[in-house]
Parts: structure tokens; sequence; C-alpha cells
């Protein structure tokens, strides 16, 4: 029985946006199914994984938890939108230091730590696993993504740093 | 030139980046390479890289399975049995198939032919035929317009079911004989029986000084990989499928889909997507793979299906919980006189790797140090359960948390350090083992020095306040299984390398990336041989259709097996190209170099050619140049049978010092810091290296504290939490401190010397991490994971002056067959079985697997 559909008007990435689609679905599945972006993963759709993290209106939001109706006209930001012309430097300090293995949960990670860093460009160890502590990775142990961070923090902030000689050859 | 190379290399950044793009120490062999000494040329191969998909996963760009979408495309569900045991009566389709947007309906007997990973156990079908063995085992597929339609068509099958007794547990098993879960199998309802004996242990615990015993449990667990399994098949209207799946082994997806669907494999290509996460967990044909496949030849249209993540947990494949006791003698010093090995696996509903899980609980123990005489006995039996199988380690860590929380045990009763115990009985290098398992590189020595060293360990050990302790560990593990796992002489791994006279080079390998990096390593190797840079080398993997057969990415095998195709395939391209460089550039031979994307004269270097324009040279006079790499492991020692399950090409060595703090007032663990070292042989890349071996660590932690897949004992077996949030993993509050040290013991049979980094260092964190618990509290947690409740009840036995410890108290009796007997190679042993008749080629065969 198909749904009649609903529309609404948004803003992507910074760009306008306007998208219908059948009045049940969550903004993961808009985002995924009826706009094509697939960079936004899901893990277990029940809100335990944060795998579908996106920003809205600059939060980090469990996607599989919102519905696409309630984000009329609000700012919905995804892992498409995030490197400009260059990449952003969380996405380099991540590919520099293998932060993303098998990279499922990494567009959720890079978000999670953007919302992080525009609030907090200082943020202590401590404050980066409390900010991604409802983000679970089964790859990396989570400590090169505290490096990524950390490294992509110093840059935006303007410091010529770079990532500490043993965490990418042991000691 | 060293030098040269690197400043161009390091100065070619991807297309994407810029701006942002500080110049990082991982970029291309940036970084200095102060591992690498002078007479060790090598430009690429150990420094710390980007993956080459590195920025595809930054980006969002990579697509996984579920990110695919075909016209036209149909949406896939299975019904699930709500029974653990039970015969299907009867089912009805009719109304599922006439509802709107139903576009197709499966049940077990229209695919009726049995399938399975290992040749032994082919007792898996598409869709159950006539029962159902575990809560969650799938009995028909709808295929329909939405997920939504597919999913409400599930309701409108019926199907009649008679209950059985369930089988909750081993124990059940070996009490109720019947109904049996399986006709097959060495006994009532227990699957595998394994009795082998390599020398006289009684009279080895006869020379000991000291004979100890100790029973160990280690809970199941489960991969828990990010991504849900998802598959993709399209059939095209000239007989062609094609399948896209999350799989780790999509050669024997390939050879499934054959047999099941009875189509030629020539008309089946399967192409791995890359998965989001493996672990062991999608190394299985798997029969939401077959039941898509098939309903896109019944419907002609492409049929996708993602599972829930609650179907995740159904799938399982995953770690088995195994029941150990081990009996050791050891001389005054502690040298291992005898070792007698038992373990009891619950192996879940179906046969999946089990019989080689459960060979693997016996297999590494003696690889570490000498045990001169050794006993193994294994038993796996099937219960109503989701099906285990390999887990990161497969079927090692169970038994590996045994040995060393036992040896442990040995060291305080001989009053030796637990560190120096070790130390003084290390298996040597370039050894046979008294189960013939040759032993090539060995670094655990330095290994051990590295992490006392580092930890402190000889100012911590029985040394900190009552809470606070330090546990020891080591470990081994596979550098790929020495067999295949089904009988073949043909190589394991197999590369073909084009070169295209613009200087693009390709690399086509059936390897499957993970996210552990295998399609870079392919990369950085060829980029060392030929001279150029990995970024600019195209990388096709796991696709049937294009790429050589690589067996998959299971047993640690993909760095050493692939990585060695790969070497001859671009070693091969080299010897085509130089002597028609060395013309053009009228240099000898012997003085050609190629290096930082050129072909030049060692002497003269200003003397030389573009890589391309060499490939051009090389064309020019040959016609197109392209080689192809294959490899296949060295014959194995053991000749007896089961003799299949524990030879490799090159061991990988790990030891690791955990710390804790144990509340005595909650029991509640915590982990500050684990020191581990890994004898890597030789790093590939190393930022890739330490992030396996941490994330080794990561998933050690989860198995040692938390993680656990149990069921509610009211025999109905339904599994506790199917779901993340319940399932409880390490998350950024409970991860440790890591500190990480690469040891390289270069083997001569890894490419460069490289051996295993992915599950190995994984092994020791669970009995250090026991260990330390003692050394903290004084009681022993002979059991995984270590909850707070258990650390509480010990205590308390402490207290009342009980054995102060946690753990089973008994092994049952198993009805063992008789012993094959193999006398060791120092007891003139030939690697044969003594009774000829043990060795029948048929059994060798059927049971050598990973």
């Amino acid at each position: 029985m198909p749904d009649s559909k609903v529309a609404i008007a948004f803003t992507l990435n910074s760009e306008p946006c306007q998208v219908s689609f059948a009045p049940h679905k969550t903004l993961l599945e808009v985002l995924r199914e009826d706009l094509g972006l697939t960079g936004t993963k899901h893990g277990c759709e029940l809100g335990e994984c944060g795998t579908c993290t996106v920003l809205l209106d600059d939060q980090p939001v469990l996607s599989c938890l919102v519905l696409g109706q309630a984000c009329g006209g609000r700012s919905v930001r995804t892992i498409e939108g995030m490197a400009g012309r260059a990449l952003h430097p969380l996405q380099t300090a991540f590919a520099d230091l293998g932060a993303a293995q098998c990279g499922y949960c990494t567009p959720a990670f890079l978000l999670a730590a953007q919302a992080l860093l525009e609030h907090n460009p200082t943020p202590s160890r401590d404050e980066i696993k409390q900010a991604l502590s409802g983000n679970l990775c089964r790859c990396t142990g989570y400590i090169k993504i505290y490096e990524a961070v950390e490294l992509a923090a110093a840059w935006i902030r303007g410091e010529k740093a770079t990532a500490p000689r043993e965490s990418l050859y042991g000691r | 030139m060293a030098g040269k190379a690197r400043g161009r290399a390091g100065g070619r950044a991807d297309g994407r980046t810029g701006g942002h793009d500080k110049p990082a120490p991982s970029r291309s062999s940036a970084g200095p390479p102060d591992r690498l000494t002078a007479d060790s040329p090598l430009r690429v191969v150990g420094r710390a890289h980007r993956k080459v998909d590195a920025v595809a996963k930054v980006t969002g760009a990579t697509k996984f399975a579920d990110d695919l979408a075909l016209p036209r495309m149909l949406y896939a569900k299975l019904l699930r049995s709500p029974h653990p045991h039970a015969r299907i009566v009867s089912i009805d389709t009719t109304k599922a198939a006439a509802a709107d947007g139903v576009k197709a309906v499966l049940v077990g007997k229209d695919l009726p032919i049995p399938f399975g990973i290992l040749p032994v156990s082919q007792d898996e079908h598409t869709l159950c035929v006539d029962t159902v063995r575990f809560i969650g085992d799938p009995v028909a597929a709808v295929a329909a317009t939405t997920e939504e339609t597919a999913t409400a068509a599930l309701d409108l099958i019926d199907v009649t079911y008679e209950p059985l007794r369930p089988i909750g547990s081993p124990e059940d098993a070996l009490t109720y004989p019947e109904p049996r879960i399986h006709d097959y199998g060495d006994s009532g309802n227990l699957h595998k029986l394994i009795n082998l004996e390599f020398g006289d242990v009684e009279e080895g615990f006869a020379e000991a000084a000291v004979i100890r015993e100790d029973l160990f449990f280690f809970e199941g667990n489960t991969h828990l990989p990010m991504e849900q399994h998802a598959a993709l098949a399209e059939w095209s209207a000239d007989g062609k499928l094609t399948l896209w799946s999350s799989t780790q082994t999509p050669h024997y997806v390939h050879r499934a889909l054959a047999k099941v669907l009875e189509l030629p494999a020539a008309r089946i290509r399967v192409i791995a997507t890359p998965n989001g996460g493996g672990f062991g967990g999608k190394s299985d044909p798997f029969n939401h793979e077959i039941a898509v496949a098939r309903l896109a030849m019944l419907t002609g249209r492409p049929v996708k299906i993602t599972l829930t993540r609650e179907e995740v947990f159904y799938c399982h494949r995953g770690r088995h919980p195994t029941l150990m006791a081990v009996k050791t003698g050891v001389t005054r010093d502690g040298a291992i006189t005898a070792m007698h090995f038992r373990s009891l696996l619950d192996g879940g509903a179906y046969g999946s790797y089990g019989v080689a899980s459960t060979y693997y609980t016996g297999a590494l123990q003696t690889v570490t140090y000498p045990i001169k005489r050794y006993k193994f006995q294994g038993a796996r039996a099937f219960t109503n359960k989701p099906p285990c199988g390999p887990k990161r380690g497969h079927g090692t860590p169970q038994p590996r948390f045994a040995l060393e929380v036992h040896l442990d045990k040995i060291a305080e009763e001989l009053g030796l350090d637990p560190a120096e115990l070790r130390l003084k009985h290390l298996q040597p290098a370039d050894s046979l083992t008294a189960n013939y398992l040759r032993v090539g590189s060995m670094g655990l020595g330095e290994c051990i020095r590295k992490v006392t060293a580092g930890s402190g360990w000889r100012d911590k050990f029985k040394r900190l306040p009552l809470g606070r302790g330090v546990g020891l560990a080591c470990s081994s593990y596979l550098s790929g299984a020495g067999l295949p796992i089904y009988w073949n002489h043909m190589p394991h791994s197999g590369v073909q390398l084009k070169c295209d006279r613009s200087g693009g080079v390709t690399v086509f390998c059936g390897s499957t990336d993970i996210g552990q990096g295998s399609d870079s390593i392919l990369a950085y190797i060829t980029a060392e041989v030929l001279g150029i840079d990995p970024f600019d080398i195209r990388i096709v993997t796991a696709d049937t259709d294009l790429t050589p057969v690589d067996l998959g990415s299971y047993s640690s095998r993909v760095t050493l097996m692939s990585g060695n195709a790969a070497l001859q395939a671009a070693e091969r391209a080299r010897e085509i190209i130089l002597p028609h460089a060395a013309r053009g550039l009228d240099v000898p031979m012997t003085r050609i170099v190629f290096a930082a994307g050129r072909v030049f004269d060692v002497e003269d270097p200003a003397r030389g050619m573009t890589f391309a324009e060499a490939v051009q040279a090389a064309e020019s006079a040959v016609g197109t140049v392209g080689t192809v790499g294959s490899y296949t492991p060295p014959k194995s020692a053991g000749r007896y049978r089961g003799a299949g399950v524990g030879p490799s090409p090159a061991y990988s060595y790990s030891a690791c010092v955990a710390e804790v703090d144990v509340d005595p007032a909650t029991g509640i663990v915590r982990v500050p810091k684990i020191w581990i070292a890994h004898d890597v042989g030789r790093c590939i890349n190393a930022a890739a290296t330490i992030g396996q071996v941490e994330g080794s660590v990561y998933m050690g932690l989860g198995e040692a504290l938390m993680e656990e897949m149990t069921y509610r004992e009211n025999r109905q077996v339904v599994h506790k939490f199917p779901s993340l949030l319940e399932y409880k993993s390490p998350t950024t509050l409970e991860m440790c401190d890591v500190v990480t040290y690469i040891i390289e013991d270069p083997d001569p049979n890894g490419p460069y010397g490289a051996k295993e980094v992915g599950q190995g260092p994984l092994l020791p964190v669970m009995p250090a991490v026991a260990n330390a618990v003692y050394d903290a509290v004084g009681v022993r947690i002979d059991e995984v994971p270590i909850t707070p409740e258990k650390v509480l009840k010990a205590l308390r036995h402490k207290q009342k002056g009980d054995a102060p410890r946690y753990g089973p108290n008994a092994f049952p009796e198993i009805p063992w067959p008789e012993p094959t007997r193999v006398p060791p190679p120092w007891e003139g042993g030939d690697g044969k079985a003594r009774d000829q008749a043990a060795t029948l080629a048929g059994g060798v065969r059927e049971e050598r697997q990973h």
C-alpha cells in the first residue's frame, strides 16, 4: 500500500533542499533512500550505536531516531558536506593516522568530532572521550580517533602539529 | 635516493586533498625511515602510510553493500523460526504470495541442496527444509517492492511446527543424544570428537617435579561488526548472476552459489563490497546471500537484503563457548615435560568452521613454549543456538586464555617470576613442535622484554597496593592457514598485474578488504618493486569475474599470501621492463634502479627515464606488459589425520602486560593501561600495523571484561540480548590506554619478512587481565568475561576460606575415540600416526582447513 508522501524544505549541507518521502521515514532513511546520500550509515536503527550520527542545527543527533518530517526548516549536515575544495582537517587527520579502518562508523565519528571542535577548540583527551562515547567503533580501539581529533584541533587552531612518532611507529 | 623518493611521493597529495591537507607524517613514504638500516633500501615498505582507500572512507564515498541500489530493485526479508528446535509440519505461503507488492516467496524445498563452508559440514540449507535448529533459523523468504511490504508479508506465512526437545548446552548434548540436531556427526549430538597424542604424556608426567591441573571456561561472544550483513543480487536476461555482498570470502560464496543454484560457476560473479567490519563474522556463505540470488532469478529483478541488527546476532559464527581442562607437568625450573589439554565446545546449530575451530583449540599451544609430550582431546557439541564459528583468533583465544593463566599459577607454585618462566622456555626459532608445526622466526623473547621493561613489571608485580595489579601473558597466531579449506593443489592467492603505457599500474587480486588494509598492502608492495607511488596504482580486488582467486580474509593470511603473490607479479614486471630500459639508457642492467617514478642509472641518477617511458620501451619491444604472481604455502610436516589445522607459513608472537584496578567492594575491574609488543616480522605499513594492534587490544578487552553471547536458561534458549545496547562492548569510556611495541623479526616466508598482525595481539589480553586481577586482589577468575559478580563471588569464597577463585569445577565424561598416536620429532617420528589406518588420505583431506 503506497503511502502518500509528505514534503519538507530544509537546509542540507548549506544548500536549500526540498524532498518528499513517505511520512513514517526517519531522517536516516530520507537521506539514504530519497536523497541518495549513503555516506550516513546505520548499525542498528534503534539509537544504540551512533553510526547514523548527523548534525541537526549543529548538534549531533542519531538520524535513525529523528523523523524526516521533524526536519522542515532546519539545518542538516552530513559527511557529504564536510569536505569543501579540500578535506576538512578532521578528515585529513583521520586518513593520515588510520583512524578509519573499515570506515563504516567513520562519517559518524567525524561529525560528532566536528560538533565538539566547533564549540570546544581545545578539548582534553577526556572531553574527546566523553563527546564520542555514544559512537561505537569495532576496529580501531578509538585511540587513533582520539589522536586524529587532537591533531585536527591543533591544525584548526593554526598550530603546526604533527602526529607523535609513536602513534605511527610504536615505541 | 630514498630521500628523493620520499620527497616526491610526499608531495603528491590525493586529488581531493589540499588547503587543510597539512604535510602529515603519514603521507605516502613520508616519515623518518630510521627503523630501516643502510643496507635496507626499502622506500615504501616499513613506513607509515595512508591506506589507499583512506580518502574514500573519510568522505563517506566508500560504497558498502547496503549503499548499492539498482533500478526496479526488490527488497527481501526472511521469516525466522520462533522455536529453538522443531519439525516443520507445514508451510502455507498462499496469502503472502498473493499480497500486493509481493513478487516471490521461497521456502526450503525450493532449494534442497545443502551447503556449508567446510566440505565435511555441508549441513545448512538456504531455508530450513524440515527442521528448525535455533531461534532465528530462516524458513521462508519474500521479495517485494518495498522493505515494509516484504516485512508485512512475513506475517501472512503460516508455519506449523512440532517442537522437539531443545539441546541448550554441551552438557545437554552429552545427556541427550536424541533427538539429534543433525543426522551426521561423531556421536549423537556430538559433532566432532578428537583425540591426538604426541608422545606418551603419562611418561612425561612421571618426569615432572610439579603437576598442576586447572579448569577454565571461555564464554561465547560475537564479532559485532558495525555494518549489518547485506547482499544484492542481479540476474541478467542472458543468464548471468551477479551478487554483491559484505563477505570476507567471495570465493567460497561463489562455490556455494554454484552448488545450491546448480548454475555453472562461470555464469556467477561475486563481488565482495568493502566490509564494514568482519572479524570472522562474514566468512561463511550465508543463507540470505543464496536467497536473494534465487529471488532475483525468479523475478528477473535485482533483489537486496539488509539484515537487521537482531538478525546479525542470529547469523553469529562467533567465539565458541569453551570449557577446558589443562594438566601440565613441569620441572623445578618450569620446563614442560607433558601437557594434557581437553576442550568442550558449544558449537550451536550448524557445522560452520566448527571442525576446524575444535582442532584449533588444541593446535597452537605448542608454538610458544616447548612441550615435550602433548595430548589433546577436543569435542564439539551441536546445540540449538545460533552457530558458532571463526572470530578473530579462531579457536585459539580460549585455550590461550587457559594456558596463560595456568602458567601464571605454575610460576607461583614454583616461586618463579612469570616473565622469567616464559623467557627461560621459549620455543626456538626454526624448530618443529611436538605436533609438527614448523616455527620460523620467533620474536617472543624480545616481546616479553619490551613489555616488562616498558610497564615497570619488576617494580609492580606483587608490589602494588591491594586493588591494583599487573598481569602478563603471551601468545602466537598463524600468518595464514597452511592448507586450503577444500582439497586442491592450486595457489592460495593470485595476482595479475597490468602495466599501461601511460605508466599506470593495475593490480588485480581476489583478496577482500575488511578494513584491515589488504588493498593497500598490494599497492605498497607493488610500489616498492616498481619504484612508483603507491597512490598511483589502481587496485581491483574481490571480484570473481575480474580477479584471480584469493581464498579470503581469514586466518590472518592476506598480507603474507597476497603480498607474496603481488611481490612475484611485480618482480616479473620489473624483469620484463628492465632490459629494455637498460638498452634505451645504454647502462648495464645491474646498475638500473626503479625509484621515485623513474628508472635510472644508480651511478648517474640524471641518466634515466620515467617509469612510463620504461614501460613504453618494453611494450615496443615485447608487446603488452602484464604479469601474474601466485602463492602456495610450504608443505606442512604433519601427515596425521587432523594435521591440516595449525600449520602456517609463519607465526606471529605477542606479549602483553595489563594493569588493573579492582574495587573489592563492587568487584568492578577497570583497566587503565595495557603494554603490548607484537612480532610482526616486518611492518609493511607501520601506521596500519599499530592500528591492528590497538584494535586487537580493544576487542580483547571487551572479551576480558564484558562481551558475552548468553541465553535464557529455561530450555527455550532465547538469546538474552540480541542488540547493540545490551550486548556490552567497550565504548570510549571503557577503552584503556595502549602502549605498543612493534618487534620486527623477519620471517623468510613473508613478503619482506612480514607476518600477521590482525588477530594475534588480541590473544594475550584476556589472560593478562585475569592474571592482573589475581595480582590485585588475590582471587583467580578462571572464566571470561570477568564480570563484577564473578569477582565478588571469588572474594566471598576467599573470605570464607574456600578456594579463592571463580570458574568451572568439573569437566564432563566424554566418549573419546581411541587416540591417534603420533610420535614427536625427537622420538623418531616422521609426522605420521603410528596407526596407519588413522592417516587415511580421505581423513586428512577432509579435515584440512583453516
